[in-house]
Parts: C-alpha cells; sequence; structure tokens
C-alpha cells in the first residue's frame, strides 16, 4: 500500500480582511484551507498580533505584566508608541477601559480624544475596543469610529444589546468592525446575519466567538472556532467567512494561574514564565483553531507566540 | 473500515448449516455486522475470511499501553479529527527527554521530578507520563546504567529508550524489561534489529522516517516483522511539520483506512526556549501527538501542558461535573459558614480550594446545574432563586446548622432578594465574586 497525501479541498474561504493605512496596513485571513495547511490551500496572510493598551492606568492587571508598562501607562499616548516604538508591535488595540461606569465612567467626548491622540502618535493600524459595557459602548463607540474616520481602524466589540449603533458608525466612517457573542456558533452567525442586513459589507467584518483562558473554558472557544470554521470552509457558509479574533490578554491575565505568587501555590512553579506561557499557549491554541487576529498584552508571550507564528507557516 | 452484513456475508460458507445458532448465514452475518457475535461462532468459516474480517474490524488507529503497571497511559484509538465531532479518547503522553552523559546525580535529580510531578486539577491527579533516555554517551553500560537509575527513581513513569543503537538498546530493554519501555527508534537500516528486539521483550516500537512515504512503507516491515504496537515518528521537528504531519497521519488513518499510518505518533518538541518549547508542545497536544517529548519539565511548564491536554481532552457534550451534596471542608461545627455554589467541576475545585486555604472549616452545598459555572447556570436559568431554595430545604441542613445563613456568589448577588423570600428565617449573605477573596471573606467574620 503506498501513501497518498490525503488532501481536502474546499469550495469556501475565509474573507481577507485589510486595515490601517500605508505601507503599515495589514492584512488578515484570505485562506481556503483549515489554520496552517497550506499543503493544501492557500494561506495568504499570517494571524495578526496586536498589543493591548488603555485609556487609564491598568490597575486590574496582574504585576507581572502591569510592571512591563509602568513608566508609560499612565498616558495612553505614550503607551502606544512604547508599543509601536520599543516593542516593534505590528498593531494596537486600545480598550477604552475608563468608559466603563464601574471605572470612572468617562464620557464619549473623553474617549474620541483619546481615540485621536493615539492615533496621531502612531502610524500602525490601531483596533479600538469599548469597555464591553453593551449601554455605554453603544455610544462610546460610535464617538471613537468618528474620531478615527479616515484611518480605517477595526471598532468593536458589536454585541446582540448594541450592534445598530455601533455598526452604522462603522459604517459611515469606513472601519472593520467586531462582532461579538458568546460561545455559541448560532448566536455569531445570528449577529453577522444582522449585521449585514443593516448594509454592512460582510467582507469588512470580524468575528469573535468569545474567548476563554487556558483551564477556564478554553475547550469551548476552540471548539467553537474550529466550528466556525469548518462552516465558513467545508459547508461554505458566507455568514460565517469573516477572519475571527481572540481577545486572549484580558482572559488570561485574571485567573488565579497569572495571578498568585509561587509562595502561595509553590506547586504551580514560577509566577512569571507561568503567567508568560499561560497568555502564549492560550494564543497558539486559539491560532490552531482559527484565530486571525491576536489581542494580547505580554510582550514575551507575543514574542512568543510570533515566533511559533513564523514556525507554523 | 467496518464491513456491511452483505459484505461479510460473502465471506461466510453460505450453507446455512446453523451451527452458529442462526438460522441463516445471512442472518449471522447481519449480527457480525452489528459486533453482536463473535466470527468464532461459525466452525467453517476460512481462515481467510477471519483475516479479512479481523483487519476490517481493527480501530482504525491501533491502541496499546505506554509503560506497564496501573499508571501506563492508553495510546491510540482516537476516531475524530475534531473535538466537537466526539471526545478525544487518550490523553497525549507526556515525557521528558534525559541524557545518559549527565552524571547520576543529575539523572536521579531529573527523574525524582517526574515521579514528583503529579498535581490535582480540577479532580484529575495529572502528571508527566514518560522518561525518554537518549544514548549520546556511546557506551553501552552507562546508557545502561542511566537507564536503569532513571527507571528506579520514577517507578511509575514509562519508559522511553531513546536509543538508535541496537546493542545499546537491548541491554537496557534487558534491564527494565518489565516496565514495558517503547524503543526509540527503528529505522530502515534498523528495523530488523530493533523488531527482534521489540518482538523478543514484547514491548512497543517507534518507527522513525523521514516522510510519511518512507514511514509506511517502514510500519509494513516491521509489521511484516511481527511487531504491531508501533509508534510513528515522521521525522517532524518543526511547528510546520508537526501540523501537517500529524493532520495527514491522522485523515490517513480515519478517513482513507490506510494501515500503514493507523498508529500513535510521538514528537519531539525540544527548543533551547523554556516558553517556545511549551507553545510548540502545545502545537502537538492540540494537534494529534500521542507522546510529546520535552527537554525539560518545570512546575509551570507541567501545570500548563496539563491543563491544555485537560481542556482538549474533556468531554464536548458533558462539563466535567461534581456530584451534587453539601460537601464539609475541615471540620465544620454547627456555626460554621455555608456556602453554596454549582457543582461545574472547575467551580467547585476553586471554590473549595480557596475555603480550604482560608483554614476556616465550612460546608459547601454544591448544586446540580448540570456542569455549569456559576454564571452560565444563572443565564441557563439552572441556578435560581426558586431552585436554590428547594434544594437547600429538601437538603435537611437546616437542622445541622445554629443560625441559618446561606452565602451566595457574589456574581450572583442578584438572587439575595429572591432567596430571602423563599428561604424564609434565613439570612442570606453575598460573598465575594472571585474565589480568591474568599479566604479575607471567611477570616474576615
Ligand atoms: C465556558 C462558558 C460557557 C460554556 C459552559 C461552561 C460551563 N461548564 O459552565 C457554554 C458554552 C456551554 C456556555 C453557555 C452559555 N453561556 Co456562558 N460562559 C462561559 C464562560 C466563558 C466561562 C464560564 C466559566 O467556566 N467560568 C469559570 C468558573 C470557575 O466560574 P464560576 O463558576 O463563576 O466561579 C467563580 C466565581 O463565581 C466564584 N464562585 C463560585 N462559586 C462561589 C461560591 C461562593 C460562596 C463564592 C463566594 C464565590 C464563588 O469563584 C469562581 C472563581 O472566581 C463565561 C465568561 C467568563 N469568562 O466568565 C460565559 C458566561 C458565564 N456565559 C454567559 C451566557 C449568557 C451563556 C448562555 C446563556 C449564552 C449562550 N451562548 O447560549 C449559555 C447558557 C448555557 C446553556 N443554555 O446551556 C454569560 C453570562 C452573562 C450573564 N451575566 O448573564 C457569560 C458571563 C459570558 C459573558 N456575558 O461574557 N457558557
Ligand atoms: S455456522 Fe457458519 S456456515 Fe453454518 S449457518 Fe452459521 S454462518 Fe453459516
Amino acid at each position: 500500500m503506498s501513501f497518498v497525501v490525503p488532501k481536502e479541498s474546499f469550495t469556501g474561504k475565509v474573507l481577507a480582511v485589510d486595515f490601517g493605512k500605508d505601507d503599515k496596513a495589514l492584512a488578515i485571513g484570505g485562506e481556503n484551507c483549515l489554520p496552517f495547511l497550506s499543503f493544501e490551500g492557500e494561506v495568504p496572510n499570517k494571524p495578526v498580533i496586536a498589543y493591548e493598551i488603555q485609556d487609564c492606568v491598568p490597575d486590574d492587571w496582574p504585576e507581572t505584566v502591569k510592571n512591563i508598562y509602568k513608566d508609560v501607562s499612565g498616558d495612553p499616548v505614550t503607551w502606544a508608541k512604547y508599543c509601536q516604538n520599543d516593542l516593534k508591535a505590528k498593531a494596537i488595540a486600545l480598550r477604552l477601559a475608563s468608559t466603563h461606569p464601574d471605572r470612572g465612567d468617562r464620557s464619549a467626548e473623553d474617549a474620541a480624544k483619546t481615540v485621536k491622540g493615539v492615533l496621531a502618535a502612531i502610524q500602525v493600524p490601531l483596533i479600538i475596543l469599548g469597555s464591553n459595557h453593551i449601554e455605554k459602548d453603544a455610544s462610546v463607540l460610535v464617538a471613537a469610529a468618528q474620531a478615527a474616520s479616515g484611518n480605517n481602524c477595526i471598532i468593536g466589540k458589536a454585541q446582540e444589546g448594541n450592534y445598530k449603533t455601533i455598526v452604522a458608525a462603522a459604517l459611515a466612517h469606513n472601519h472593520k468592525l467586531i462582532a461579538m457573542s458568546e460561545l455559541d456558533i448560532n448566536l455569531a452567525k445570528q449577529l453577522n446575519i444582522l449585521i449585514t442586513q443593516m448594509g454592512f459589507d460582510k467582507a469588512k467584518l470580524i468575528t469573535d466567538p468569545m474567548c476563554a483562558a487556558l483551564g477556564y473554558g478554553l475547550e469551548y472557544t476552540y471548539s467553537v472556532m474550529e466550528r466556525i470554521r469548518l462552516a465558513g470552509l467545508a459547508q461554505n457558509d458566507p455568514t460565517m467567512q469573516p477572519p475571527i479574533v481572540g481577545d486572549v490578554g484580558m482572559y488570561v491575565w485574571k485567573i488565579k494561574e497569572t495571578v498568585a505568587s509561587e509562595t502561595d501555590v509553590p506547586d504551580w512553579g514560577t509566577l512569571e514564565e507561568r503567567g508568560i506561557a499561560w497568555e502564549a499557549v492560550t494564543a497558539t491554541s486559539m491560532i490552531l483553531a482559527g484565530t486571525n487576529l491576536l489581542i494580547m498584552r505580554h510582550p514575551k508571550a507575543v514574542e512568543n507566540v510570533e515566533k511559533t507564528i513564523s514556525e507554523l507557516v | 473500515m467496518a464491513l456491511t452484513g452483505v459484505q461479510i456475508f460473502k465471506l461466510l460458507p453460505k450453507t446455512n448449516c446453523k451451527k452458529c445458532g442462526f438460522p441463516t448465514c445471512l442472518a449471522f452475518a447481519m449480527k457480525l455486522a452489528q459486533a453482536g457475535v463473535d466470527i468464532s461462532a461459525c466452525p467453517d468459516v476460512s481462515e481467510e475470511a477471519k483475516a479479512t474480517l479481523g483487519a476490517a474490524s481493527a480501530p482504525p488507529i491501533r491502541s496499546f499501553s505506554l509503560g506497564a503497571g496501573d499508571k501506563a497511559v492508553k495510546l491510540g484509538a482516537e476516531t475524530v479529527m475534531f473535538r466537537h465531532e466526539k471526545k478525544f479518547v487518550n490523553p497525549c503522553a507526556i515525557a521528558v527527554n534525559i541524557k545518559d552523559d549527565l552524571s547520576e546525580d543529575e539523572i536521579s535529580k531529573r527523574a525524582s521530578e517526574v515521579a514528583s510531578s503529579e498535581i490535582d486539577r480540577v479532580g484529575q491527579k495529572l502528571r508527566v507520563d514518560a522518561i525518554s533516555v537518549e544514548y549520546v554517551s556511546g557506551s553501552s553500560a552507562k546508557y545502561e546504567a542511566a537507564v536503569k537509575l532513571a527507571a528506579d527513581k520514577a517507578p511509575d513513569a514509562a519508559i522511553i529508550l531513546n536509543c538508535k543503537d541496537a546493542g545499546a538498546a537491548e541491554s537496557a530493554v534487558k534491564a527494565v524489561a518489565a516496565r514495558k519501555p517503547l524503543i526509540y527508534c527503528a529505522t530502515d537500516a534498523t528495523a530488523e534489529a530493533m523488531a527482534s528486539i521489540a518482538k523478543t521483550h514484547a514491548c512497543p516500537l517507534v518507527a522513525c522516517a523521514d516522510g510519511l512515504d518512507a514511514l509506511s512503507a517502514l510500519t509494513e516491515k516491521i509489521k511484516g516483522l511481527g511487531v504491531e504496537d508501533i509508534v510513528l515518528d515522521s521525522g517532524a521537528k518543526t511547528a510546520k511539520d508537526i501540523i501537517e504531519h500529524n493532520t495527514q497521519i491522522r485523515r490517513a488513518a480515519l478517513k482513507k483506512s490506510f494501515k500503514p499510518l493507523g498508529y500513535p505518533v510521538i514528537n519531539f518538541v525540544m527548543r533551547d526556549d523554556d516558553i517556545h518549547e511549551t507553545s510548540i508542545a502545545s502545537v502537538a497536544i492540540a494537534k494529534y501527538s500521542s507522546i510529546v517529548v520535552l527537554s525539560s519539565i518545570s512546575k509551570w511548564k507541567d501545570l500548563v501542558l496539563f491543563s491544555l491536554r485537560q481542556n482538549l481532552y474533556t468531554d464536548p457534550q458533558v462539563p466535567m461535573q461534581v456530584e451534587q451534596k453539601i460537601y464539609e471542608i475541615g471540620e465544620p461545627k454547627a456555626d460554621a459558614p455555608f456556602m453554596i455554589t454549582t457543582n461545574f467541576s472547575l467551580t467547585y475545585f476553586i471554590v473549595s480550594g480557596e475555603i480550604e486555604n482560608s483554614k476556616v472549616p465550612s460546608r459547601l452545598a454544591v448544586m446540580d446545574c448540570e456542569g455549569l459555572s456559576v454564571l452560565t447556570a444563572w443565564a441557563a436559568g439552572k441556578f435560581t432563586a426558586a431552585k436554590i431554595a428547594q434544594f437547600i430545604l429538601e437538603s435537611g441542613i437546616a437542622n445541622t446548622l445554629s443560625q441559618k445563613e446561606l452565602i451566595l456568589p457574589g456574581q450572583v448577588a442578584i438572587l439575595s432578594g429572591a432567596l430571602e423570600d423563599k428561604l424564609e428565617g434565613w439570612k442570606i449573605t453575598v460573598g465575594p465574586r472571585e474565589a480568591n477573596a474568599i479566604p479575607t471573606f471567611l477570616k474576615g467574620r
């Protein structure tokens, strides 16, 4: 019996989405095969990692990752520049955390100012994220989209409870859009349909099926992503073809494994490596399941995942 | 691939002699197709038909144990490409490589780390499963001593003899034969010698070739030499080769019934950088490896890889759950704190772990919510005031407590009003949102 390479070819294709401007613009997606299986398909773009920054001091981040940014995190513009110039970030994700009613309740106008400031300071593409407060995001992201008009940003996240205003703003200002649902392939599909019914081009969408940290529900995210990919490729379901984003950092840097010191849990080993590896492995699993865009926090974890990606393509 | 009843019928004597207990050969064939009877019930069936049927009913990926004794790990037997289709069957074994030219102290130390690597996570005991002892010294005596030492210091670990020299491998196999070491490896050039050792000592053998063509030919050759428990090494070292080779191997075995690759896979993921090695190991674990060999282990690295393996190998249909009951932590007296949570394993183990940390003897009521976390169960309508009240009342716990007070998870603070209405005479207290705040909360009461 001789071996024949068992290839699978699909009728569907992940949509390619570009973001950013000029020579710093990036593209994600575009593959017509499962992640990294380039022996049977085209993989025009590799996964991109964006550094997460926030519009306020990240006092809810654990020491391991907070310390890295302690000299720059007081000001989002300085922080963004640090990521671009010192850490060589290819993209930056600005989370407007302080607009959350529990974290300062800053206004949409304030958020717009921050966005403008950051955009003026960097050349790499910007992802603009709300605070994940359904009602507040509905106004904050509208102001942010307007402030970023013409910059081809990614705006997010539009959810079932607030997508209408956010979609309209992304449409008006020509941005890409993250549509987020909660770990359910049918909800993800449904939301993409609702958004495209508003006249939003599906080729400008990015799906966030919701991330989870290693050890804390990662398997759910992993399988939902794999199922979305298979639906888009094998069943050629157009609503399941946008690229996928994994908002990894915020799920990883709060669990006990990235927070508890070695003195508290001697069985778990050194805290710093544990935290970095936790973020790197969570992110690595996500790209194996189909993620095209990662949002991460620790530079060493980012560096590591980039190394793994270059080994995978 | 399984045969249909009609295909099996064609292989039978077709005499309808009824000796099998069935009225006709066709009836017997139909039952065989459903695996309801054994072929041996027909005394007249030809050897050839038996062989055909045997081959057709064998699982597409061969399964056998790595190591011996009750800590041996099962390999292979996988049935799907994606975990949402069906539970992945046998979790990937994690192994660490130790070179035989290290000092005795160093070998002992590293093997002892394997022996003490076990940790409890979400109710499962997880450990580094195997030690690969690599022959680099060039001295057969030294190799044998290193293998013995490692095996002694890690009495439960499976042993992988990472040794391409047949002479050295043979003496090492003899030294630890009772442990059923996995022999690494046979190449095309050494297939005869290695297969003969494996066969004599009934040990599994790794077939190692460059690429899947050569590997398929090699496994056929080894099988022809009488060794059936084969592990595959396609020579994949980069993450790219690991994902592509392993995908092709599993697809060939499952979808094309390609027997020469119907075996478990071993991947060596050694890297200079520890975190990078951890990431590459995670690629192998996620993508179909049955044994992953690391250059070193450490507590954090173990924890990361154990967690990933556990996550990916859980049943996608059934969350891991614990039994519904009121658990006593420490030796709670009548006035000890009384808390409630759901029966999702992860939730239970995090919360009970923190209660233990607090050293405050307590009672924790674990309510059956079909294995959902607190917020998920609440959102799914399984952890509601009415259901909690019913559970508490039916448990009869009120008789044990000196003061009827129930502490709720902070995430469902919203339930406290409704619970006070439903649980008459009870005081409802809202605990912290996150479990890590439980020790401070309990000590401060
Ligand atoms: C994995 C997951 C799922 C899995 C289920 C996993 C499981 N076995 O429970 C699946 C995919 C099935 C799922 C489904 C749904 N989910 Co869900 N899910 C999650 C996710 C990502 C993680 C949950 C988890 O495992 N947490 C870890 C455990 C350990 O947490 P926990 O049980 O709450 O315990 C902690 C604390 O509560 C505390 N604690 C626990 N007990 C006690 C007791 C005391 C006394 C104290 C003091 C503290 C305490 O300690 C623990 C550690 O800090 C969360 C989002 C997130 N990141 O939290 C959403 C989340 C819980 N899900 C949500 C929703 C809405 C749903 C669905 C209704 C939606 C849907 N997509 O259909 C369904 C409902 C399920 C159904 N109908 O079957 C929402 C709930 C929102 C809300 N506030 O109502 C969340 C928060 C997502 C979100 N909004 O961002 N989900
Ligand atoms: S014993 Fe064999 S030959 Fe006789 S009826 Fe059964 S299957 Fe047919």
